[in-house]
């Protein structure tokens, strides 16, 4: 049954090191969702999370491909256990001086926040798990989205995992 | 055999002589690394990129450097190396068309995990990611195909990367590694210093399988009424023939090794059973369809063994034995997946197996397979069979050559006819299927094994594709032995499009190819040609004595087809037995 994965890598620090994961994805078929990378908590390593969909079977021969790669260090399932995912979503949308109170009010109401205002729009920022992301982009289209921007899910295991 | 002249000095006065830390370039580097790492034979071709690791070889000595006269023909020359000798096999090229020159024989030896050290030249770093003359991203290109690759950025890194990659290569699941040498870091000046230890987070291969698997296989053994094994290349790759003839004999589980496991088990053993797949033999393709234990040791279950996956080995509870863990699951289900070297597996099975006790009967059955149905062609003595040919050669060099093949009809009548008794005695590109890849196999086979027979067996196709290689036998006196099966076709494609496309035959003739000993003689080198039984054995006598390299074309019809086959879309228990019934 195909469902969504989330998946930390933990990796070296090295040119490169971007394509030779995200090329094994695409020449194996598995499919990318999002990826976010980023500093880890160890010097000369990086932390990938990718968000993948499929089976049981697809998500065990993505961990076991991954692991070839010698600079991949280590492969967490993180969807596996308790998590927590956040992303970030930049909303720039159509917005004239009187549609602003109740656009206003929407982001209020997400609590998410207004980071710039022009003369007529406004870029809303708003973080949360992604289902929080769809539901503001879905408030928020009456109003004309004009730009959006998506970090993608980083994630990270509950308590001491 | 006399090759360059060159008297190699022992590997302890090398080892002393170049471990000396000292202020070089990093081309002196790469030739002094190479040889602490045991290099003895490097094939290549020099290009602008690559002048200064060529400068630093002029008078160099200490490893010979065989001169191709292809990229192509000098990687295939260090993979036939690396499969004959279980040592690395080394490739330089230089940048851009040298590296993409080098890239099928990198997928080649990917796709067999063979143990190559692959260096191309590129151009400085400060011309990297400009279109520069000649620059080609080779680490990009090769990603996919390559167990690694290095982009070296400092010639202070090479002792370093030299070093991980021999230990990358020829550990773990073996397979090609590629190190990318910029112009100017082959002529930066560094401090070398020898390195000897390895320190890769990310690269800890399973060596040692976990012993309750182990013992779980052998409970399986126990109750076992028709087991089968299928060995595979890990099998040769670990160096584990010996452990597996012991766990054969112990248990007395009929077994069939695949097309990179020939010479992994005696093909005269009683027990053995042939090849499995497409052109398997009718014993292993039915006693596979019939088994209750299919244990796997080695092989990663390719879809030229299995064909149609749904109704393969329907009844068997599966064993696999892989040093990789992602082959294990891949494409068959497996009941006990046991990770780890081959031969430690077989160690630790090997003190504990029984012999299969329920499988008497099984047993009596696979003999009456095998006596019933045996590998057959219709053998004439009006025109020359290639299937005779092959057992010609076989019975003429006492079935003790290092046979290498190209790919195509000729490889599997070599494969069914030229039975073999040891490992690394068989080279031929199985994963990846690549023509063009015989010949010159069998040159690097050759400098790996200069006291052996080596016979390369090729079709009038691949033969065109890496041709131009007669000139380095005849120039260094390499003594191969290339047998020619003519049959003026792409003989396999034909086949296909005979059976599969109802005789529509779309270009695959052959007609107006060169005369092969015109050619031959044109490159210096000795050749003959034959087109019935008497001319083809006294000809390939004569080649055999020849103390040179010799090429005997023989020229055989057009219409054989290779027989069992198994056609796309059916399982391996449903053959076509063709001539052979």
């Amino acid at each position: 049954m195909n469902r969504k994965h989330t998946i930390a890598i933990l990796v070296n620090d090295q040119p490169g090191v971007l394509q030779r994961v995200s090329g094994l994805f695409g020449r194996r078929g598995f499919n990318i969702e999002s990826i976010t990378v980023g500093s880890s908590e160890e010097p000369g390593l990086s932390r990938m999370v990718i968000v993948t969909t499929g089976d049981d079977h697809t998500l065990e021969q993505v961990q076991k491909q991954l692991y070839k790669l010698i600079d991949v260090i280590k492969v967490i399932d993180v969807s596996g256990n308790p998590m927590v995912g956040r992303e970030l979503g930049l909303i720039k949308i159509g917005a004239e001086p009187s549609a602003r109170p109740e656009i206003l009010g929407i982001v209020e109401t997400f609590r998410a926040a207004v980071v710039d205002i022009g003369p007529s729009t406004l870029i809303v920022q708003v973080v949360g798990d992604s289902e929080k992301i769809d539901a503001m982009i879905e408030l928020l289209k009456p109003y004309g989205i004009r730009e959006l921007s998506r970090t993608g899910v980083t994630a990270m295991n509950r308590g001491f995992r | 055999m006399s090759t360059q002249g060159v008297t190699l000095k022992s590997k302890e006065e090398l080892i002393e002589k170049w471990s000396k830390p000292e202020v070089i370039t990093g081309s002196d580097v790469l030739l002094r690394s190479l040889l602490l790492e045991g290099a003895e034979c490097v094939f290549g071709y020099p290009g602008g990129a690559v002048l200064y690791i060529y400068d630093a070889m002029h008078g160099f000595t200490d490893f010979q450097h065989l001169l191709t006269r292809h990229e192509q023909g000098a990687i295939h020359a260090a993979d036939g190396y690396a499969r004959s000798t279980g040592k690395v096999g080394v490739c330089i090229a230089t940048s851009g068309p040298g590296a993409t020159n080098l890239v099928t024989g990198i997928a080649t030896a990917y796709m067999d995990s063979v143990p190559l050290v692959v260096i191309t030249g590129n151009v400085a770093t400060s011309f990297i990611g400009t279109d520069a003359f000649q620059e080609a991203d080779i680490v990009g290109i090769t990603m996919p195909i390559t167990k690694h690759s290095y982009l070296v950025r400092k010639a202070e890194d090479l002792p370093r990367i030299i070093h991980e990659a021999f230990h990358i290569a020829n550990s773990g699941r073996k397979g090609p590694v590629l190190i990318d040498i910029p112009k100017d870091v082959s002529a930066e000046k560094t401090l070398f210093q020898p390195v000897s230890e390895v320190n890769l987070r990310g690269y800890n291969p399973t060596v040692q399988p976990n012993k309750m698997q182990v013992d779980k296989m052998l409970r399986a053994i126990e109750k076992a009424e028709k087991p089968v094994i299928l060995a595979g290349g890990g099998v040769i790759y670990s160096g584990a023939h010996e452990e597996l003839y012991e766990f054969v004999t112990k248990t007395g589980i009929p077994t069939t090794t695949t097309l990179l496991g020939l010479g992994g088990f005696p093909s005269g053993n009683e027990l053995h059973m042939g090849m499995p797949g497409m052109h398997g033999t009718y014993t292993a393709n039915t006693a596979i369809q019939s088994a209750d234990l299919l244990i796997n040791i080695g092989a990663r279950f390719d879809d030229r063994v299995t064909m149609k996956l749904k109704g393969f080995a329907p009844h068997a509870k599966v064993v696999h034995i892989d040093i990789d863990p992602a082959e294990i699951g891949k494409n068959v289900p497996t009941e006990i997946p046991i990770v780890g070297d081959v031969k430690a597996v077989l160690q630790l099975a090997n003190a504990g197996a029984k012999r299969a006790d329920k499988a008497d009967a099984w047993r009596a059955q696979v003999s009456q397979w095998k006596a019933t149905k045996p590998n057959k062609y219709k053998d004439s003595d009006v025109v020359l069979k290639p299937q005779w040919v092959v057992s010609m050669i076989h019975e003429t060099t006492k079935g003790d050559a290092i046979v290498t093949t190209d790919v195509g009809q000729h490889q599997m009548w070599a494969a069914q006819y030229y039975p073999l008794n040891k490992p690394r005695s068989w080279v031929t590109s199985g994963g990846l299927g690549t023509m063009g890849f015989g010949f010159p196999s069998a040159i690097g086979a050759q400098m790996g094994n200069p006291d052996r027979t080596v016979v390369s067996i090729n079709g009038d196709g691949g033969m065109q594709m890496c041709a131009q290689e007669l000139a380095i036998c005849a120039i260094n006196n390499i003594p191969v032995k290339v047998a020619i099966i003519n049959n003026q076709v792409l003989g396999m494609v034909r086949q296909w499009q005979e059976i599969i496309h109802e005789n529509r035959y779309s270009h695959i003739d052959l007609a107006g190819s060169p005369d092969f000993v015109k050619l031959s003689e044109a490159y210096g080198v000795k050749a003959f040609r034959a087109s019935n039984k008497e001319e083809a054995r006294s000809a390939w006598l004569e080649a055999l004595e020849h103390p040179g390299p010799a090429v005997v074309e023989f020229v055989v019809r057009k219409d054989e087809n290779v027989y069992p086959m198994v056609t796309a879309g059916s399982t391996i228990g449903e053959m076509l037995m063709g001539d052979s019934e």
